[in-house]
């Protein structure tokens, strides 16, 4: 019934060759340098901006197709707006109302969730205090917590620092922590060879060890506390007659005025993508990308 | 005759795991004198990189003592500069002469201009002075290597604690790193303890060789490795001194089979 097994086939010895080399000439130069165009098209800031250029075209055809003013202005309308609110202060002096209060709160959240990491890599009691309140406090949207904040602060900046803290807090706190315990053993070891302790050795030694983990908790910790922020004065606008930006984007909504809420936004895009791609990306190149610890 | 450096006597070493107690080395006696070449030898779980932690202070023996210059040994300290096997001892946030400079700027133990001319200096011994502001993460093993010695010795610490320093390298690198650390030791004459679980090595490295049992570690014997370097591999005497830690190591009847598995 079985097949009797194949011969194995005998082994063919292979001849061996010499050949004359291919002329290489077609190809030119082995190695030349790229031209302008592939250098661009490889370049990230002329990719980025192809995509917010084809992003605005989009934009633009669509709410003239659309033809709605009240629904859907056309970017250049949008911009027009944009301008003209720059020009005569008012969007400037809310972005500014905005990013005051954004500092205190960041400013503040850093400060407190620096105390915690440190009491928490201090001890395991510590860590344990400190991831439970994280599981607790990090899933609560900051904004939740506004009415309890303006019960206990009233209207005004410290409710909203309040949830600007709580927003940056956890976050900042649990991606320090996170960093703190992914330090290689070998490396702390050689710190408290040379007799590091306490402050100096975690300034020295675990926070530049632990510097990718914190700074993505910071960008996180921004994100959140920006995004909370607006969130906020949209609820309950203005204290003492100093607006920020979203008190702007809800006045012009109550007015129909939906060219300016679209600015407002446009002011809230542009300033994140400042934060993001201009300041946290030049702490990026100089730090974490410098040292090959990310890439 | 030159008195005992570092003294070690009687020392067992327990660390916890979640689950174990487990005990390292049990009642361990050596000690290492002035511009001894040291080697800790012995299989894996005969607690070696254990004593070496011990000496360099990061865990309290159970028992006994250990004794650096007649004081006892309670914390991790300078005058013990310890190099790792992992290359993750280097700081990726310094460059190669940062790295270097860090441990004299921290411990303050030379002038500001005096520890960067040191600096400077045990680069160009390890050969490096070219890679001088580049930062670790673009050196190879074998110079990641040579920058945690030189970052050790420029402390001039009063020991070198080595702990598998080149197991990590390929053959290549580490026979070279072998030679450059010899030959450092006849211009210097430090002191260094070296841990290995290589045969071949610590005759290589050591004047001295402290062969260890395992499970838990204690001593076997301390042997005489004096004049033995890489010139001498193929030498009678290295053949010997080699089967004689063997059988002390793995007993009569795997020496035996190893010598016939090496015939075969």
């Amino acid at each position: 019934m079985t097949a009797p097994p194949s011969p194995k086939p005998a082994q063919v010895r292979r001849p061996e060759f010499e050949v004359e080399l291919t002329d290489a000439h077609a190809i030119g130069d082995v190695e030349r340098p790229l031209t302008i165009t592939e250098r661009l098209v490889n370049n990230e800031a002329v990719q980025r901006l192809t995509i917010l250029v084809t992003l605005i075209v989009v934009w633009e055809v669509y709410a003239r197709w659309l033809n709605n003013g009240l629904l859907f202005p056309t970017f250049t309308e949008t911009i027009r707006t944009f301008s003209k609110d720059i020009a005569n202060g008012v969007l400037v002096d809310r972005t500014i109302t905005s990013l005051r209060t954004l500092a205190i709160g960041y400013a503040l959240g850093l400060l407190l969730a620096a105390v915690l990491t440190t009491v928490a890599v201090a001890s395991t009691a510590g860590t344990r205090v400190l991831s439970t309140l994280t599981a607790m406090f990090n899933p609560l949207p900051a904004i939740a917590l506004l009415p309890l904040a303006l019960i206990w602060f009233g209207l005004g900046t410290p409710s909203l620092v309040f949830v600007i803290v709580h927003s940056v807090l956890w976050a900042v706190a649990l991606n320090t922590l996170i960093g703190f315990r992914s330090v290689p053993e070998t490396l702390r070891m050689s710190g408290r060879n040379v007799g590091l302790k306490g402050a100096r050795y975690v300034g020295l030694i675990l926070i530049p060890a632990a510097f990718p983990s914190i700074l993505a908790g910071l960008k996180i910790g921004w994100a959140f506390a920006w995004r909370t922020l607006v969130a906020a004065e949209l609820v309950f606008g203005v204290s003492s007659r100093s607006g920020g930006i979203g008190w702007y984007i809800f006045e012009a909504r109550n007015d129909l005025d939906t060219a300016t809420v679209f600015s407002g936004l446009l002011a809230v895009i542009l300033i994140g993508l400042v934060v993001e791609s201009v300041i946290f990306r030049t702490i990026e190149a100089r730090t974490v990308n410098l040292w090959g610890m990310q890439r | 005759m030159t008195s005992a450096l570092l003294e070690v006597k009687g020392v067992t070493l327990q660390y916890k795991t979640p689950r174990h107690l487990v005990t390292a080395t049990y009642r361990v006696d050596f000690s290492v004198h002035q511009g001894d070449r040291y080697v800790i030898l012995g299989p894996s779980g005969c607690g070696k990189t254990t004593l070496l932690k011990a000496v360099g202070g990061f865990m309290p023996p159970v028992e006994g003592s250990i004794r650096m210059n007649g004081r006892p040994v309670e914390h991790p300290g300078p005058d013990r500069m310890m190099v790792f096997q992992e290359f993750e001892q280097l700081m990726p946030w310094k460059t190669v002469y940062q790295n270097v400079l860090f441990p004299m700027k921290v411990t303050k133990r030379f002038a500001a201009t005096d520890a960067s001319e040191r600096a400077n200096a045990v680069i160009e011994k390890v050969g490096l002075t070219q890679f001088r502001d580049i930062y670790p993460h673009m050196l190879s093993g074998g110079m990641k290597m040579r920058v945690a010695i030189a970052r050790a010795m420029a402390m001039e610490p009063d020991i070198l604690l080595m702990d598998e320093p080149f197991a990590a390298l390929d053959a290549l690198t580490r026979r070279t790193m072998q030679q450059e650390l010899l030959s450092l030791w006849d211009q210097l004459r430090f002191t260094v303890l070296f841990v290995t679980h290589s045969i071949e090595e610590a005759i290589i490295i050591g004047s001295r060789i402290l062969v260890l049992s395992p499970h838990p570690g204690r001593v076997r014997a301390e042997l005489d490795a004096e004049g033995l370097d890489h010139n001498s591999v193929g030498r009678p005497e290295f053949g010997i001194l080699t089967n004689r830690i063997h059988t002390l190591l793995f007993g009569e009847t795997h020496q035996l089979q190893a010598q016939q598995e090496v015939r075969a």
